[in-house]
C-alpha cells in the first residue's frame, strides 16, 4: 500500500477566477456562473464539452445542484465537496483523479463561497449539536495561539513578534496592489497594521485574512490532450492532503509552533514531485496566509525556512515579490481575500498566471524556475487539514 | 453515636464591588466597603459546587445526599442539585434534592442533611440583585457553603448541635414575584417587631434545650436579610459576636448563616459553644458545640483567605451588564448554540465531572475522553481519570475580541495538566493584560453561557490558589 501520486498525468488548460471582495450584487449563482464561463473561454471549451464537475463550497449551497442549476448543467455528475478552507483544492484533488483514472476526458473543478451575506464579522458555520463544550474561540483566537509559542520558542521579544507579523501582513498587501482581482487593492502603512484594533492576542484587523466573496474555476484534461486546448498548459506535478488526528490540543508534546498536517502534506508532495530542496527549486508559492503567524509557522512547515529562521526571512525580505523566493504574489488570502471554497483555486489561479507569465508585468516574477506550489489549510493549529499542490510548465 | 458537623467548605467569588463606585455612578445608593460578586459565568448551582468541592477536598468521605438550597435557583422544575452531584463526580446513587426559593430554605437543607443517615451534605447559594442605588444592590453579597453532616462512626465530628429550636410567623418582609430580579421589602421597623419577638422565643428553647445561659456561650452567629432586626438582635451578643463581613463581602442570603457558621469554625478551639440564629420569616436558633476533632481540622480554604484573595477593582458597569442591568452592543457573531439534550447526556462525566480517559497502555490522558488512543491507537483500552482537581501549567494562550461573551474579551490557555494530560481553556478570574505563559492555572466550574433557556455548565481555568 502506498501513495503513488499521478505526476504529469493531467494537466490545467484554462482557468477563471472572479474579483474577490464584497459583492453585494451578486449572489454565489452569478459568480460560479462567471468563474465557469471564463475558465471555459480560457480552455477555448463549450460546457456540453464538460464531462464532470467538482464543486467546493463550504457553505453556499448544498448538492450538485448549487452548480448544475445556475450553470444549467444538463444532466453530468457534479460532486460537491467541503473541507473547510482546503475545500477548493479537495475540488482540485478529486478533478484531476477522475481524469487521472480515465474515467474522464475533461472535467472542471469550481469553487465558490458567498460569506458577505450573513450579517456577520468573520466566518460562520453551523455546527451539529453538541454537549456545549467545543471552544468557542474564532478563527483569529485559534490562529494567534501561534503568536506567543512562536516567539516563547524562538526568544523574539513581543515588539519584535508583532513586527515580523507587521512585515508579512505588508507584503501581501503590496503585492495584493498590484492585483486587479484582488479585494484590498492598497498598500498599507506598516504604522496602519501595527496599530490596527485588535482581534485575537497580539492580532489586529490588518493580520486577518479578507472575508470575502468570489468563485474560481479550472479546467482538467490529460496531459497528453493538454496541447489540444492550449500551448502553455500547466502539469499538475503533485497533490497531497493530510488530515491529521486534532490531538493538538490533548497532545503536550504539540508546541503551537508548527502544523503537523502541513509538514505530511508537504513531505508527500516533495515526493510525488520529485522535489528535494524547495527554497531553490520553486519559482513562487502561494500559501495559506488566513492570519499573519500562519504564514511564518508555514514557511518553515513548507521547507522555505530552516527552523527558527522564517521571522529573520521575512523581516529580510525573502518571500517579497522580487525575493528569493516569492510567496503569496497575488496578494494571499490576506489582500485578494478567502472566500472559502474558492481560495484554493485562486491559489493555483496566480500560478497559473505566474508560470505561464501571463501576469501583469508590475507583478510578473522573473524567474528560470518553472514550479509552483500553492498550499490551503482548514481547521486550527493541532486540529486541521492542510493540502500542497506542485504545478509546472514543463513535462518532465 | 454523635451525628454533626464533619468538614465544610466555602466559596466566596473572586470579584468584589467597591460600594463608592455605586455612589459615584448614581449618585446615590452605594456606600462604604464591598460586597462579593459573582463572575458573570457563575450562579448559585457553580458557586454551589465551587464550595462542596473546597469540602471534599482533603477529605475521604463521599456523601451519599445532597440537599441545595438557594433564594436564586439557575433552574426552576429542573433540580440544580443533580448539577451539582455530577460535577461533584458522585455516583448514581446519591440522592441530590433542592430546596429552594427563600433565604429560609438553607435551614431546609441544614436540617434535611443533618438528617439524613450517612453522610450528607447541604449546600446552600446564593446571588443576591436589587435595583441600581438600593439597599439590596450594595448589601447583597454572592456566596456559598458546603456543609457536611456525619455520625463520629464515618469521620470526626468536628461540632455538633446541644440544642435548637425554630419559630414560624408569617408576615410580609421581604418578597419577589418569580422572574423578577429585585426584592420589594416592607417598612423596616415594622419586620423588626416582627423578628425580635420570634428571635426571643427560638433563642429561649434553644439555651434550655443545651442547659446553657447566654452568657454561657463562646460565640454569636447571627444572620438574617433583615439589617434592622439583626442589628438589634445582635445587642444580645456584645463582644462574642461574630463578624457578619457584611462591611466586606455583603449579605448573601440564604448563604449567609451557614458562611458565618464556617468563619466561626475555622477560628474555634475545641469546646466552643456557639449560638447560631437565622432570622427569615420566623428565626432558627441553635447551639453548635466544637469537639477535641476540630483541633485537627484544616478547611481547603478558609472564609478570610478567600475574602484576602479576591479582586476589589471591579468597575460598577461591569457589574450591572453581568446581572442583566445594562444590555451592551453584542458582538456582529451568531448568538451561541444552545447545547443539546443527548449529546449532553452522553458526555455527562466530561461535561460536568471533567473526567477524561487515560489509555491503560501508553498513559496519554485524552481531554475531552477518546475511544482510540492518540498513542499507540489502542482501541476501548482506555480507564476514566478526572482531572477537575488536578493543577495545570500555561503552554500557550490568546485573548479573543470577538468571540460570544458576556464579558469580553474572551482569554483562551492551552493548558498541560501535572502529570500528563493537555486541554484548551476559557480562562476566568483573571485580567488578560497578566496572562503569561508558564502561569499556574486550576479548573473551576462555571456557567459559559444560557441559550434558549439551557444553561451551559462546564469548567473553565482560573489562576491556581496560592
Amino acid at each position: 500500500m502506498a501513495s503513488h501520486g499521478i505526476k504529469d498525468q493531467v494537466a490545467i488548460v484554462g482557468m477563471g477566477c472572479t474579483p474577490f471582495g464584497e459583492h453585494w450584487d451578486k449572489g454565489a449563482d452569478d459568480m460560479l456562473v462567471d468563474a465557469a464561463h471564463e475558465a471555459y473561454a480560457s480552455a477555448g471549451v463549450n460546457q456540453d464539452d464538460i464531462d464532470a464537475f467538482w464543486l467546493g463550497t463550504m457553505g453556499s449551497g448544498v448538492s450538485g445542484l448549487t452548480l448544475s442549476k445556475p450553470l444549467q448543467i444538463d444532466y453530468k455528475p457534479v460532486s460537491r465537496l467541503e473541507n473547510m478552507c482546503a475545500t477548493g483544492s479537495e475540488a482540485f484533488r478529486n478533478a484531476c483523479y477522475a481524469v487521472a483514472s480515465g474515467a474522464y476526458d475533461v472535467v472542471m473543478a469550481i469553487g465558490v463561497e458567498k460569506l458577505k451575506d450573513s450579517g456577520y464579522s468573520g466566518l460562520t458555520g453551523s455546527r451539529p449539536p453538541s454537549d456545549g463544550t467545543d471552544s468557542s474561540l474564532t478563527a483569529p483566537a485559534t490562529f494567534s495561539l501561534l503568536a506567543p509559542a512562536y516567539a516563547h520558542k524562538n526568544g523574539l521579544d513581543d515588539e519584535t513578534m508583532k513586527e515580523v507579523l507587521t512585515r508579512i501582513a505588508w507584503k501581501n498587501h503590496k503585492n495584493g496592489a498590484l492585483n486587479p482581482r484582488a479585494q484590498f487593492r492598497k498598500e498599507v502603512a506598516k504604522e496602519t497594521i501595527a496599530g490596527s484594533p485588535l482581534v485575537a492576542g497580539p492580532l489586529g484587523i490588518f493580520d486577518c485574512s479578507g472575508v470575502s466573496d468570489g468563485s474560481a474555476a479550472a479546467v482538467i484534461v490529460r496531459a497528453e490532450d493538454a496541447h489540444r486546448y492550449t500551448d502553455k498548459p500547466l502539469y499538475v506535478k503533485a497533490l497531497s492532503f493530510s488530515s491529521g488526528p486534532a490531538t493538538g490540543a490533548l497532545d503536550p508534546s504539540y508546541d503551537y509552533t508548527t502544523f503537523r498536517e502541513v509538514r505530511a502534506s508537504a513531505e508527500e508532495a516533495y515526493k510525488q514531485a520529485g522535489i528535494d530542496d524547495p527554497r531553490s527549486q520553486i519559482a513562487m508559492a502561494e500559501v495559506h496566509d488566513c492570519f499573519t503567524p500562519t504564514e511564518l509557522v508555514l514557511m518553515e512547515d513548507l521547507g522555505f525556512a530552516e527552523e527558527g529562521t522564517a521571522w529573520k526571512e521575512a523581516l529580510n525580505g525573502t518571500f517579497d515579490l522580487d525575493g528569493d523566493l516569492p510567496v503569496n504574489p497575488d496578494g494571499g488570502l490576506k489582500s485578494f481575500g478567502h472566500p472559502i471554497g474558492a481560495s484554493g483555486l485562486r491559489m493555483l489561479f496566480e500560478c497559473w498566471l505566474q508560470l505561464r507569465g501571463e501576469a501583469p508585468p508590475e507583478r510578473q516574477i522573473d524567474s528560470d524556475r518553472t514550479l509552483g506550489l500553492t498550499h490551503n489549510l482548514g481547521g486550527q493549529p493541532g486540529a486541521c487539514v492542510s493540502f500542497v499542490s506542485v504545478v509546472g510548465s514543463e513535462i518532465g | 453515636m454523635v451525628r454533626g458537623i464533619i468538614g465544610y467548605g466555602t466559596y466566596v467569588p473572586y470579584y468584589r464591588l467597591d460600594r463608592a463606585k455605586i455612589t459615584a455612578a448614581m449618585g446615590a445608593g452605594g456606600g462604604r466597603g464591598h460586597r462579593a460578586v459573582a463572575g458573570y459565568d457563575e450562579d448559585t448551582t457553580t458557586m454551589g459546587v465551587e464550595a462542596a468541592r473546597n469540602a471534599l477536598r482533603g477529605s475521604t468521605v463521599t456523601p451519599s445526599s445532597i440537599w441545595f438550597a438557594t433564594a436564586n435557583p439557575a433552574y426552576l422544575d429542573k433540580t440544580n442539585a443533580t448539577a451539582i452531584q455530577a460535577a461533584l463526580d458522585l455516583p448514581q446513587e446519591t440522592w441530590a434534592v433542592d430546596a429552594g426559593g427563600s433565604a429560609r430554605s438553607a435551614e431546609a437543607a441544614i436540617t434535611g442533611a443533618r438528617g439524613t443517615p450517612g453522610i450528607s451534605m447541604a449546600v446552600i447559594s446564593d446571588l443576591r440583585t436589587g435595583n441600581p442605588t438600593s439597599n439590596d444592590e450594595s448589601g447583597g453579597g454572592d456566596a456559598a457553603t458546603a456543609l457536611l453532616f456525619g455520625d463520629d462512626e464515618d469521620a470526626p465530628v468536628i461540632a455538633h448541635a446541644i440544642g435548637r429550636a425554630a419559630a414560624t410567623g408569617e408576615f410580609l418582609d421581604r418578597y419577589r414575584l418569580p422572574g423578577e430580579n429585585a426584592s420589594r421589602i416592607w417598612e423596616e421597623r415594622f419586620g423588626e417587631q416582627a423578628y425580635l419577638t420570634l428571635a426571643e422565643d427560638a433563642i429561649e428553647r434553644a439555651m434550655k434545650e443545651a442547659d446553657l445561659a447566654l452568657e454561657d456561650v463562646d460565640k454569636v452567629v447571627i444572620a438574617g436579610l433583615h439589617a434592622r432586626a439583626v442589628r438589634s438582635l445582635s445587642k444580645i451578643a456584645g463582644d462574642k459576636l461574630v463578624d457578619d463581613l457584611t462591611g466586606r463581602i455583603g449579605n448573601p442570603g440564604a448563604a449567609q448563616l451557614p458562611l458565618l457558621v464556617a468563619s466561626a469554625l475555622d477560628n474555634a478551639a475545641p469546646g466552643e459553644t456557639i449560638l447560631c440564629v437565622h432570622l427569615a420569616d420566623g428565626a432558627n436558633a441553635s447551639v453548635l458545640r466544637t469537639t477535641d476533632a476540630i483541633a485537627d481540622y484544616t478547611p481547603f480554604s478558609s472564609v478570610e483567605s478567600q475574602i484576602e484573595n479576591g479582586s476589589d477593582n471591579l468597575d460598577y458597569n461591569l457589574y450591572l451588564t453581568w446581572r442583566g442591568f445594562l444590555d451592551r452592543e453584542p458582538p456582529r457573531r451568531p448568538d451561541p448554540d444552545r447545547p443539546g439534550a443527548p449529546p449532553t447526556f452522553r458526555s455527562e462525566d466530561w461535561k460536568y465531572a471533567f473526567v477524561g480517559s487515560r489509555d491503560r497502555s501508553s498513559g496519554a490522558i485524552h481531554l475531552p475522553p477518546m475511544r482510540v488512543s492518540m498513542d499507540g491507537g489502542a482501541v476501548d483500552d482506555m480507564e476514566r481519570v478526572r482531572m477537575a482537581d488536578t493543577p495545570a501549567t500555561i503552554a500557550t494562550f490568546t485573548v479573543d475580541y470577538l468571540a460570544f461573551s458576556l464579558s469580553p474579551p474572551t482569554v483562551a490557555v492551552v493548558i498541560d495538566f501535572d502529570g500528563g494530560g493537555r486541554f484548551q481553556a476559557e480562562m476566568t478570574d483573571v485580567d488578560p493584560d497578566d496572562v503569561k505563559i508558564g502561569d499556574r492555572v486550576e479548573m473551576t466550574f462555571r456557567r459559559l453561557f444560557t441559550a434558549q433557556g439551557i444553561h451551559n455548565y462546564f469548567w473553565k481555568a482560573r489562576p491556581l490558589a496560592e
